[in-house]
């Protein structure tokens, strides 16, 4: 069975996953319109700038046609798109799409300088795993329901919710699919 | 173990950039502006380039109060530009945790032989060029972004064309060529043999080219995107608009749909008058900022 993911394409690194999720075994699409969703298995949000995507999101009708989509179908968000899949973010009034139980902080480890590379071990993907941390967000805390696939010195990278799925780090930029082969099989998983 | 600085996290975090558009502002209030519209990252400066081009003397990077204010004022990146050549400046810059330096020939260059040695950074730095020599020795240096050089401040779009052609012609060149030719290519163009070995492996430049240098309405911004470019600056264009709130979000939505044309009709409707304009034949050879630093 394929299957066909989209990679949101307003803004961000959306050439990357569309080869990490070729590679991986999937059809994909770029997609920059509501009416583009109707096809699709699964969604990955991209990394960029999530105020960005927030309000061209708003401004085309793609906000309330991505939470419809939620409802059934499979989403990965990487970096910000983990802070639009969050339910909290801290200094923010209210989430943006609000899909995954987790409170999450932005550019929680500083600015570009601060960023980083690190060794990571993620659950049921790799005991090693290049993670590219870029003016990353982490995860605070979890609700009951999320499974939590990564951590490094002892904040919350990844983690899993039922067909959701984040990191707050750039599989995209590695060359090493794993991950997204792992988003693969949830999205068949959830067909 | 952690590791700062490397070329992933510095060529990803302007891979982060990429169909976005960022600004220059020359205070918190044109930042908060510039972020509300969408902007992936604002350029903090002391003027914009075409108050540059009219106030004539040295150009330098900004009051470091503005910059902090700018900091202060939104969560998008904050980029700031140091002189060419100016290895304090950009040490300045990189000690205040700006998120990306542009060693930019918009300000009067420190040194007209060497640019700065990029790799000794941790902080990431973009830099301009015309073709892909330029853009190969930059990349040399340590760069991990590149932009057009255009024209700064003249609101005319013909340089950034005219160098986006050629870059992305030159790089069509290398991807067909054999790596004797590359060899005979890297020497015409003054560019390191390796960085356009790389190119030729990749089928890419290693690092996103943005357009910059005369993007002065939706339109203009989405040409580049048609011509290649990875995303936009947008200098002088935005705050020198009759309505920037409204003008800035109409960059930002033309970046984003750039083949959409009833869309880019849309919403460049009543945007006002925007910059007036230099054509590039009353512009002296002296006036020319692209020249610098090559």
């Amino acid at each position: 069975m394929t299957v066909k993911i989209g990679v949101l394409a307003l803004q961000g690194a959306v050439s990357e996953h569309i080869k990490a999720l070729k590679d991986s075994g999937a059809e994909t699409i770029a997609v920059k319109d509501a009416s583009q969703l109707e096809e699709l298995d699964g969604l990955v949000l991209p990394g960029g700038e999530s105020t960005t995507m927030r309000r061209l999101m708003d401004k085309y009708g793609l906000f309330d046609a991505i939470k419809i989509f939620a409802k059934k179908k499979a989403i990965f968000g990487t970096c910000a798109g983990l802070i639009l899949m969050a339910k909290e973010i801290e200094g923010r009034k209210g989430p943006h799409l609000g899909l995954l139980d987790i409170d999450v902080k932005r550019n929680a480890f500083g600015s570009q300088v601060d960023s980083f590379e690190s060794d990571l071990k993620i659950d049921h993907v790799a005991e090693s795993f290049d993670g590219v941390f870029i003016r990353a967000p982490y995860i605070k805390k979890v609700g009951p329901g999320v499974e939590i696939l990564s951590t490094y010195n002892q904040h919350i990278v990844a983690c899993r919710q039922g067909r959701f799925l984040a990191c707050a780090f750039h599989p995209e930029l590695t060359g090493d699919t794993r991950f997204h082969e792992y988003f693969v099989k949830i999205t068949k998983e959830n067909k | 173990m952690a590791e700062k600085g490397t070329n992933l996290v510095k060529r990803g975090m302007a891979e982060m950039q990429k169909g976005g558009v960022i600004m220059d502002v020359v205070n918190a209030e044109q930042a908060k502006i510039a972020e509300e519209a969408g902007a992936t990252a604002v350029m903090a400066l002391e003027r914009v380039p075409s108050d540059i081009r009219k106030a004539g003397g040295v150009a330098r990077m900004a009051d470091p109060a503005i910059v902090e204010a700018v900091q202060n004022a939104v969560s998008i990146p904050v980029m700031a530009k140091a002189r060419i050549g100016h290895i304090i400046e950009a040490r300045v810059l990189e000690s205040m945790k700006v998120d990306y330096i542009d060693e930019s020939e918009v300000l009067t260059p420190a040194d007209d032989v060497y640019h700065i040695d990029k790799k000794a950074f941790t902080i990431p730095f973009v830099c301009g060029c015309r073709d892909l020599g330029e853009a190969a020795r930059r990349i040399g240096e340590g760069a991990a972004m590149l932009r057009t050089k255009g024209e700064p401040g003249t609101g005319n779009i013909v340089e950034a064309v005219r160098h986006m052609r050629l870059v992305n012609n030159q790089v069509n060149k290398v991807l067909g060529m054999s790596p004797e030719e590359i060899m005979v290519f890297a020497k015409e163009l003054g560019a390191p043999y390796d960085v356009l070995l790389e190119i030729k492996k990749s089928g890419r430049l290693p690092v996103v080219n943005f357009a910059a240098g005369g993007v002065a309405t939706p339109a203009d911004a989405a040409l580049m995107m048609e011509l290649g470019a990875d995303g936009v600056f947008v200098g002088s264009g935005v705050f020198k608009s009759e309505n920037p709130a409204k003008f800035a979000k109409a960059i930002v939505e033309a970046t984003t749909y750039y083949k959409d044309y009833p869309r880019i009709a849309e919403l460049s409707k009543g945007l006002g008058e925007p910059m007036k304009g230099i054509d590039m034949s009353i512009l002296q050879p002296a006036e020319h900022m692209q020249e610098r630093g090559i």
